[in-house]
C-alpha cells in the first residue's frame, strides 16, 4: 500500500515512524532464483522455436497479404504475405543468438585484457587502459559503423562489431577488481613462491573476479541486442532476406505511411521485451551473486 | 594525443575494409572493363601500393589543413558536406543534449525526494523502459503516432517538400525539427535521471540532510540550499560524457525522420563505402566526444570550489589531459563515489 504523496511529504525519511516493509519489497532469494530459471528457459525456448520457425518465415502467402493482426496471424502479415510472428520470433532469436555470441566474445575480451593490465606491468596497463580510452572516446554508433564496414558487412562484421565496441566496460570493472585483489596477501604470497604472471590469474585473479564477472556478461546481453538491432536497421550487417529483427523494422518502415501499424508496433515490442527479459535476468543474477555467492 | 591515436584507429579500420578503392570510386562494370595501364595509373592515384603509414601521414596532413579528401557520394569535399549536415544536426544534439540532461535531472530530484513512493516508481520504471527500448523503436513509433495517425507533424525532413530553400521559413523549421527532438531528449533521459536519483538518496540520507531537518527546514528548502549543488555535479559530468550517446541516438533517429544530418550522413557514407566521408565524420564525432569531456573538466572548477584547490596538486601529477577520460561515469547503475576530494584519478 503506497501512502499518497502529500500525506507523506512532511514525513522524513529519518522520522521515528516504525514502518514494516511490506513482505514483496524485500529481496527475496527465491523468488530471484526463480526468476533466473525461468527467464532462462524462456530465453533457451525463444532460441529454439526461432530456429524451428526459421523455415515458415520465409514462406510467402500473396492470397494473405497486408492484413491486420487476426487470430489465424496473431501480428499481421507483411506485404508478401508472409506471417509477422514467424519473422519475429526468428528474427529475434537471430539477433539474440548473434548478440549472446557478441557478448560472450566482448566478455572473454575484456577478461583477458583486465588480466593483462593487473599483471603485465604499468606499461601493459597503461596500454589497455590507453585502448579504452580510444574505444569509449568515439560515440558508440560510429564505432559499430566503422568496425562492421572495416570487416565486410556480414554475420562476421556484424558480431566483430558489437564485441569490439562493447568489452571497455567490462574490462574496466574486471582492471580495477583485479587491482583490488593484487594487492592482496595471498596473491603477494603466490607470487614470493614462485608462481608465474599466468598461474596466479588463473587461480587467484579469475575466480576472484567471476561472480562480477559474470554479472556483468549477462548484463551485457541487452546491449549487445540492442546494438545488433540497431546495426541491422540501419543496414549493416544481415543480406535482407535473413530476418533479423532489426531489418524486419527497417523493410516495415517503408510501410509506415500506409497505416500498416503492426508491421513495426508487434516486432519491436516483442524486441523490447526480449531485451527487458535479459536485463531482469541480469539483475536477478546480481542480486542473487552480491548477497553470498551463489554462483 | 588522444585524438591523434583515434584517428590512426579510424583510418586502420577504414583501411582494413575489403572495399576496393579502384572498383568503389568508378563503379563496378567500368572496373571490369578497365585496361590494366589505366586501373595502374588510378591505383597508384589512390595510393593502393603504398605502406600503410605513409598514407596516414599524407591523410593526417590533409586533414590539419582541413582537406579531408573527397565525399564519393556527395562529389563534394568532404568537409564541406561535414559543415553542411554539422549545422542541422547541431541544432537537434543541442537541443536534445540540453533538454535531456535538464529533463533528466529535474526528474532525478523529483524521484529521489519522493524516494519509494509513487513518483519515485513511475520514473523509475520509465527509465528502466526507456534503457530498455532501442531509440530507432521509439521514434518509428512517434512517427507513427503523431505523424501518421494524427499529423501533427510532418513524416521527415528538415524543411518542407517542393519549397525553395528560401521561402523556408523558422516555423517550418521547427515544425520539422521538434519530433526528433522530443525522441531524442526522452532517449537521453534514463542515465541522468537515474544517476541524479541515486545521489540525492545517498544525500537525503546523510548528515547534511540531516542538519538540515534539525534545523526546522523542509525538505525542498534544505535540499535547494545544501543539496542541489552536489548532486549537479555529477549530473553535468556525467551529461558531457554522454555526448557521443546522444549523437548515437541521433544517428538513429535522423535515419528514421530521412533528417539530413551528420548521422544520416555517417550512414550513407557506410553503406555506400564512402570513405572520406565516413573518416572525416569519425574524427569529427571524436572531437565532439572530447569536447564534452573537457567541458566537463571545466565545469568541475566552476561548480566546486574544491576541484580548483584539487586541481592545481593533479595539474602537476603526470596524468595530464587523460585524467579526465579515465574517470568517466562508467554507467549509471554503478554508483560510483567521483565527489571525493582528490578523487579525480577515481578509476586507477
Amino acid at each position: 500500500m503506497v501512502a499518497p504523496f502529500d500525506m507523506a511529504r512532511e514525513r522524513s525519511p529519518h522520522a521515528p515512524v516504525i514502518v514494516a516493509p511490506s513482505a514483496h519489497a524485500l529481496p527475496s532469494r527465491r523468488a530471484d532464483l526463480a526468476r533466473v530459471l525461468a527467464l532462462g528457459a524462456a530465453l533457451v525456448l525463444l532460441l529454439a522455436l526461432g530456429a524451428a520457425l526459421a523455415p515458415a518465415a520465409q514462406e510467402a502467402d500473396f492470397l494473405a497479404k497486408n492484413l491486420p493482426p487476426s487470430l489465424a496471424h496473431p501480428f499481421g502479415t507483411d506485404w508478401m504475405g508472409r506471417d509477422m510472428l514467424c519473422r519475429t520470433v526468428a528474427g529475434l532469436s537471430l539477433s539474440a543468438s548473434l548478440g549472446l555470441l557478441a557478448a560472450l566474445a566482448a566478455a572473454g575480451l575484456s577478461l583477458i585484457l583486465g588480466c593483462v593490465a593487473a599483471l603485465g606491468g604499468p606499461a601493459a596497463d597503461a596500454l589497455v587502459s590507453g585502448a579504452i580510452d580510444v574505444v569509449m572516446g568515439l560515440p558508440h554508433i560510429v564505432l559499430l559503423i566503422l568496425v562492421s564496414f572495416a570487416f565486410g558487412k556480414g554475420f562476421v562484421g556484424v558480431v566483430l562489431a558489437i564485441a569490439l565496441t562493447e568489452w571497455p566496460r567490462l574490462a574496466r570493472v574486471v582492471r580495477s577488481e583485479m587491482l583490488q585483489c593484487r594487492g592482496s596477501d595471498y596473491v603477494f604470497a603466490a607470487r614470493r613462491l614462485g608462481q608465474g604472471p599466468v598461474r596466479v590469474a588463473m587461480r587467484h585473479l579469475v575466480p576472484y573476479v567471476l561472480p562480477q564477472f559474470v554479472v556483468g556478461l549477462v548484463l551485457l546481453f541487452p546491449h549487445a541486442i540492442i546494438h545488433e538491432a540497431s546495426l541491422t536497421f540501419l543496414g549493416f550487417g544481415l543480406p535482407p532476406e535473413v530476418p533479423a529483427i532489426g531489418s524486419i523494422l527497417s523493410e516495415s518502415m517503408a510501410y509506415l505511411s500506409t497505416g500498416a501499424w503492426w508491421l513495426v508496433a508487434l516486432p519491436g515490442a516483442a524486441l523490447v521485451l526480449c531485451v527487458l527479459a535479459f536485463d531482469m535476468l541480469g539483475r536477478s543474477l546480481a542480486r542473487l551473486a552480491t548477497r553470498g555467492g551463489a554462483l | 594525443m588522444l585524438v591523434v591515436v583515434v584517428s590512426f584507429v579510424v583510418f586502420l579500420l577504414v583501411d582494413l575494409s575489403p572495399v576496393d578503392p579502384v572498383q568503389a570510386n568508378v563503379g563496378q562494370a567500368a572496373s571490369l572493363s578497365m585496361s590494366e595501364a589505366k586501373r595502374a595509373q588510378l591505383e597508384a592515384y589512390w595510393g593502393v601500393g603504398e605502406p600503410l603509414l605513409e598514407r596516414y601521414g599524407n591523410w593526417l596532413w590533409g586533414l590539419l589543413h582541413g582537406d579531408l579528401g573527397t565525399s564519393l557520394r556527395f562529389d563534394e569535399p568532404v568537409a564541406q558536406v561535414i559543415a553542411e549536415r554539422a549545422g542541422a544536426s547541431f541544432a537537434l544534439l543541442s537541443i536534445a543534449w540540453v533538454g535531456s540532461g535538464l529533463l533528466g535531472f529535474v526528474l532525478g530530484v523529483v524521484a529521489g525526494m519522493a524516494h519509494r513512493r509513487w513518483p519515485d516508481r513511475l520514473i523509475r520504471g520509465w527509465c528502466f523502459a526507456m534503457t530498455s527500448i532501442p531509440s530507432f523503436w521509439l521514434a518509428l513509433i512517434a512517427l507513427m503516432v503523431f505523424a501518421v495517425a494524427l499529423g501533427w507533424f510532418p513524416i521527415g525532413f528538415a524543411t518542407p517538400v517542393g519549397v525553395a530553400q528560401a521561402d523556408v521559413t523558422w516555423a517550418d523549421v521547427a515544425h520539422h525539427l521538434a519530433l526528433p527532438a522530443i525522441c531524442l531528449t526522452l532517449v537521453g533521459v534514463a542515465p541522468v535521471a537515474l544517476h541524479t536519483r541515486e545521489k540525492v538518496i545517498e544525500f537525503e540520507a546523510g548528515e547534511v540532510a540531516d542538519f538540515c531537518r534539525l534545523r526546522g527546514e523542509g525538505p525542498w528548502q534544505g535540499f535547494w540550499r545544501h543539496g542541489l549543488r552536489n548532486v549537479a555535479l555529477p549530473a553535468i559530468t556525467l551529461q558531457c560524457a554522454s555526448v557521443g550517446e546522444i549523437f548515437g541516438g541521433a544517428v538513429l533517429v535522423e535515419e528514421v525522420f530521412s533528417y539530413p544530418g551528420l548521422g544520416q550522413a555517417a550512414v550513407t557514407a557506410g553503406l555506400g563505402s564512402d570513405v572520406c566521408l565516413l573518416a572525416g565524420i569519425a574524427v569529427v564525432t571524436s572531437l565532439l566526444v572530447f569536447g564534452g569531456n573537457f567541458a566537463a573538466d571545466v565545469l568541475y572548477g566552476v561548480v566546486d570550489p574544491r576541484m580548483r584547490s584539487a586541481r592545481g596538486a593533479a595539474g602537476a601529477s603526470k596524468e595530464g589531459p587523460l585524467a579526465s577520460l579515465v574517470d568517466r561515469p562508467e554507467d549509471y547503475d554503478v554508483p560510483n563515489a567521483s565527489t571525493g576530494e582528490v578523487g579525480r584519478g577515481g578509476t586507477v
